[in-house]
Formats: structure tokens, sequence, C-alpha cells
């Protein structure tokens, strides 16, 4: 399984801060997008939003990034710390 | 309440004193000449509405690595010795401290160049999030162009 977690705005638009999926037939965090947004017509609208960034295992990653069973991801619109 | 500390990083809720990091810094350093310290704190006002208050979310355990990979980095670029990040966490108010950086070095032009840099990077980097509080509501801050464009000249 994966454990994808949401923070901030994301988290309060999908109403959600983490859920677990199956990692068959995922292969990359784009898959992985793709499968959520598959969820309902409202998850489809938010994970539109190109500006959201992605990380696995808390390393920063692309669209690309290989997961695996056992991973964390998440995704979070871009950072405002500082 | 502290989330996480290492001597180099330190998430926590509570304040810090400009005046105790430095003396971290420069406690038995002798070689060290320079010491370069930012601070960045809430301000009364941001894309036009009076802010009251902010909230701080972060993603435990990856802003923690996350500042490691910046703080390594800087540390493979410039010639620098010790480094501090601080970066508080929860409810803040106006006025309030929210980071710290202060590094070291023999000459001023690398600890002045790294803390840049640190900041630059924590920036657009560190999985850190404000929600902003004014009279018309609450509402996320939005990430700067600005700031993406100044790491980008690093």
């Amino acid at each position: 399984m994966i454990k994808v977690v949401f923070f901030a705005a994301l988290r309060e638009q999908l109403d959600c801060h983490e859920l677990s999926i199956s990692s068959e037939n995922l292969v990359t965090v784009d898959d992985l997008q793709k499968h959520l947004a598959n969820i309902s017509e409202h998850w489809q609208k938010i994970f539109a939003n190109t500006a959201l960034l992605s990380a696995v295992n808390h390393n920063m990653a692309n669209s690309e990034q290989v997961i695996k069973s056992g991973d964390e991801v998440a995704f979070f619109p871009p950072v405002t710390g500082g | 309440m502290t989330l996480h500390s290492n001597s180099e990083i330190s998430i926590q809720t509570a304040d810090f004193s400009l005046a105790d990091e430095v003396a971290l810094l420069e406690k038995d350093n002798a070689i060290d000449g320079a010491v370069v310290t930012f601070t960045g704190r809430v301000r009364n006002q941001n894309e036009g509405k009076a802010v009251t208050s902010l909230t701080l979310e972060h993603y435990s355990g990856m802003t923690e690595k996350s500042l490691e990979i910046i703080i390594t980095q800087a540390k493979l670029r410039w010639q620098i010795g010790r480094v501090k990040v601080i970066h508080r966490v929860g409810e803040l108010f106006i006025g309030d401290q929210i980071v710290f950086v202060g590094v070291t070095s023999k000459h001023r032009q690398d600890a002045f160049a790294a803390n840049e840099f640190i900041m630059d990077y924590l920036k657009v980097q560190a999985p850190f999030w404000k929600k902003e509080s004014s009279a018309e509501g609450t509402y996320w801050v939005k990430a700067k162009n600005t700031d993406k464009n100044k790491a980008a000249k690093w």
C-alpha cells in the first residue's frame, strides 16, 4: 500500500489529510495523481491544478518519480515558509 | 514545545532568543571571524490585507530533512563553520519571530552568501505553509514567483 498525505489548502479542498492506496498498476507519481483525480469530479478539478508539488518519502519529487508499496507520497501547494 | 532538534535545526512552537543563538554560534569558536544572522518576523500587511495572526503548518519529518539538505548544500558551496536554522510553527502574531538563520565563517563573504542561500532555498523547498487571519477571514498565503526566481539565481 502507498500512504498518501495532503497538506495545507489542498488538504482543506479535498477534506482529507491521508489515505492508503494500493500500488497495483501505479508506477510513477503521475500515475498516482491521475488515480486520485479519478476518485470524484471534485477531486478531478482539484488535481487539475498544475502548481501542486509532490514528495516521496520526504524528498521532493517530480511526476516521473517511481513509487512502490511502502512509500509515503505527499501532495501539497507551493510552500510558503520563512 | 520543540518538535525536532539537532544541533543545527530546530522546529519549535516556542520563541527563540537572538542573543542566545549568537552565543551558541560564538562559544568556543576561535576560528570564525564572521557571524551572520537573519531573523524573519510576522508583518502586519500582506497582499493588501491587514494581518492579525498567522498559523504555520508543516510536514513533520520532511521539514527537518529538507533543511538538512539545504544546509549540506551550503556547506559544500561555501567555507562555513557553524549553522543554525530555527523555524517556528503553530499560531503566531504580528511582530513575532518566525525564522532564524545563523552562519559563521572565517571571513564574512562566505557567511553572508550561505545565510542568504539558506533562506532563499528554505522559502521554496521547506514544507511549511502559512495561513493568515485578517478582518476579511482566513486564507492560505500564495507562494511568490519572486521567491522562485531568487532561489533559481543560485
